[in-house]
């Protein structure tokens, strides 16, 4: 008969496998997934995690990247790299081509187009049919976030309304749809920030340059510091500084700010991240200050 | 491995809050965040802002438990929130749930997950009808580990007699619903959380209180499933057959993919496949590409077995002699969700680990009135209602009671047409 069982697992490995087996639920229950891939922290760590849970089998699903147009070159290099080193499928759709079709219309040349993905998020679900988008939003991330359930359903226009989500318990998942509706699967769900750093580590992932300390130019802008890139060139005015950042989180140039660091390995980035007073989105993501609420008010309009 | 990596050796504990804004839940779990360097600087300042902006002079940490704007419109929380903070020790998952009755579902939702269970009494207040509700429910959604916490005692001078008679008080009744028989561990702590006493940090107001803080509790709290022997229970995930491949060697393999509910399992070990009841033996255990010699609770893997077998989603891999046979009739004690009501007439869809099967219902014995934990005579549910309901089932399902294994003794329950999760079943 069955002896004590007394080992368990560290809290590292039970959220691995919590997610291994989110991902394989998402397999065993949709009929045609797809995992958002940027080529950020995030997501690389969902690619190991899909490793573990399919390997030696190829992905059930391709891997799908929302391109603003805005990113660092750095990063979407990365991107492909690592697409190609796990002999996956990666599809490009651009916010520029939804600009094009004339869905996505700015206000101004220079408004951030990270809030316009959505629109060619959902235009790309229509054209393939996805009916589950795995993701790698965390519930610390984000004050609207801490209520995100696993599987968060998506009515036909992408539209996220906390009043109507299915109860999840145990783990229970349902990942039904409707034709035309559509899951958002989250598997780092109950992972920190912390904990996504010490994945890295443990599973020493490759990661693009950007996250590491290097000199950038900046200048400093309403209390927080800004790139100073071709698409976000310095106001007249503004002074122009040359000093060591990395990037906690990355995402479309006009709204993800470095961080002043030294950290250039991701020891010392998890020791950095342990000992850090400013949360993740509030350094480094200037769509978020608008207001408390800005988030949710995305969430709602589909954004991821 | 280095720096942080090197406490590799620490564990995870999910566990829940039981109370109402008014017995001070969402300051504790502000406090447990605060006083763990949870909270951040940027974040701090916000909840500043707001606070001054509500003419409030101290900042109030029950708003970081705030979360949606139209909660906050209300003033209240409607939904089952998600936090997290870490010790170094151990990293927690705080489900956060509602404490009113409407909300029962919350709750449940919430304890399903939870390994322990914070249930806060208003020590002005002592033990109360919601008291009783909130320790019925944890009961019934089986958390092994109930945490007592009285707080506000900075209302009453940190009097001990006042809590020492709601600690007896509690006893009673815990005796009453049947918590004390069932094995379950009840603690207590006398606390402030307004001020923080015995929360994270002992304080000097409660001198005569000479047991563990709230934190030590918690970090003292067993892991989930390590305290009792359970049988070994892997449904069935995903099947891997890469035989496309161009790799000869992967022409024939066949890996189960699931996650070991309970149980542990171990290289030539013999199982048998349900519901089909046919025999094998492990060859092979992968996490990845990484061999293993065993997998453990929780743990997700592949397992792959010396005969040619043919196995889907939805069976379970169990040890030869370890299982009851597959049924196709269950009593369960049943949570509904839905604001549409429970229809006797309609077949519903049961969600098992990783099966599913129509359903219909066969009887519905009584509901329990959550506050006098009366059994009531009902012909229908509505939601929140909790009742003990009988199903007959279109497909054999591999269960164990609820009370003996957490995973294979619950199921939802799905309606077809809207796809909602419409209940929560916990098998007797």
């Amino acid at each position: 008969m069955t002896t004590q069982n007394k080992q368990t697992l560290s809290h590292l490995d039970w959220l691995e496998s919590e997610a291994i087996h989110i991902l394989r639920e998402v397999a065993g229950q949709c009929s045609n997934p797809v995992l958002l891939f940027s080529g950020g922290k995030d997501s690389l760590c969902l690619l190991r995690l899909a490793e573990k849970a399919f390997r030696p089998g190829r992905f059930p699903f391709p891997l799908m990247h929302i391109d603003t147009g805005h990113n660092y070159k750095e990063v979407i290099d990365f991107r492909d790299q690592r697409a190609q080193e796990l002999g996956e499928r990666l599809i490009v759709r651009s916010v520029e081509d939804s600009m094009k079709r004339g869905t996505v219309v700015l206000k101004s040349v220079d408004e951030s187009r990270n809030k316009h993905q959505s629109v060619t998020l959902i235009e790309a679900i229509e054209e393939f049919g996805f009916d589950c988008c795995i993701g790698g939003a965390r519930r610390d991330e984000e004050k609207a976030r801490a209520k995100e359930r696993i599987m968060s359903f998506r009515d036909e226009f992408g539209q996220w309304d906390p009043k109507n989500q299915r109860p999840e318990l145990w783990n229970l998942y349902n990942a039904r749809t409707h034709k035309g509706e559509n899951i958002r699967a989250f598997p780092i769900s109950n992972w920190t920030e912390m904990d996504v750093w010490q994945y890295i580590e443990r599973e020493n992932l490759g990661l693009p340059s950007i996250y590491f300390a290097h000199k950038r130019q900046i200048v400093r802008r309403s209390g927080g510091m800004m790139p100073v890139t071709d698409i976000t060139p310095a106001k007249p005015g503004e002074l122009i500084e040359e000093i060591l950042v990395r990037f906690r989180t990355v995402g479309d140039i006009t709204c993800t700010a470095p961080v002043e660091s030294d950290a250039d390995t991701v020891g010392k980035i998890v020791l950095e991240t342990a000992t850090t007073t400013i949360t993740e989105r509030g350094a480094t993501r200037l769509d978020d200050q608008t207001s408390d609420a800005s988030m949710e008010q995305r969430k709602k309009e589909g954004y991821f | 491995m280095n720096s942080v990596n090197a406490k590799q050796n620490d564990s995870l504990l999910r566990f829940m809050t039981c109370g109402s804004v008014d017995d001070g839940k969402s300051t504790l779990i502000g406090r447990l965040l605060f006083d763990t360097k949870t909270i951040l600087a940027d974040t701090l300042n916000q909840m500043e802002r707001t606070s001054k902006k509500r003419g409030l002079d101290a900042v109030d940490l029950s708003l970081l438990t705030d979360g949606l704007q139209a909660e906050r419109e209300q003033g209240i929380t409607i939904d089952v929130a998600y936090r997290y903070f870490s010790t170094g020790t151990r990293k927690y998952i705080i489900a956060d749930a509602p404490g009113h009755e409407q909300y029962t579902r919350n709750m449940v939702t919430a304890a399903s997950t939870a390994n322990l269970a914070i249930i806060l009494i208003d020590a002005r207040k002592g033990v109360l009808t919601q008291t009783r509700r909130h320790s019925y429910l944890a009961h019934l959604v089986g958390i092994p580990h109930i945490v007592v916490a009285v707080n506000k005692m900075d209302l009453i001078n940190y009097d001990q007699a006042t809590f020492e008679k709601i600690k007896s008080d509690y006893l009673v009744f815990a005796e009453q619903i049947g918590l004390q028989h069932s094995g379950r561990d009840i603690k207590f702590v006398p606390l402030s959380a307004l001020n923080g006493d015995m929360l994270v940090d002992r304080g000097e107001s409660i001198p005569w209180y000479e047991g563990p803080t709230l934190l030590e509790l918690l970090e003292m709290a067993p892991a989930a499933h390590s305290e009792i022997n359970e049988h070994f229970r892997f449904p069935v995930q995903f099947v891997c057959r890469p035989h496309a491949s161009d790799d000869p060697e992967l022409h024939d393999f066949r890996g189960f993919m699931g996650k070991v509910e309970s149980g542990f399992i171990s290289i030539g070990d013999n199982v048998t496949v349900l519901p089909n009841g046919i025999n094998s033996r492990i060859k092979s255990i992968k996490l990845g590409t990484q061999e293993l010699s065993e997998a453990i609770t929780e743990e997700s893997v592949t397992l792959l077995l010396e005969d040619e077998i043919d196995i889907s989603r939805g069976d379970m891999i169990v040890k030869t002699g370890q299982f009851s046979d597959p049924v196709k009739q269950i009593t369960a004690m049943v949570c509904w969700l839905s604001e549409t009501p429970l229809s006797t007439a309609r077949t519903y869809v049961i969600r098992h680990t990783t099966r599913e099967s129509k359903a219909k219902i066969a009887e519905i014995s009584y509901k329990v009135d959550v506050n006098s934990l009366e059994k009531i005579p009902t012909e229908g549910l509505n939601m929140n209602d909790i009742a003990k309901v009988s199903f007959k089932l279109a497909q054999p399902l591999m269960v164990d009671s609820y009370r003996v294994n957490r995973a294979t003794g619950a199921f939802i329950i799905i309606d077809e047409t809207t796809n909602n999760t419409v209940g929560a079943g916990m098998i007797i």
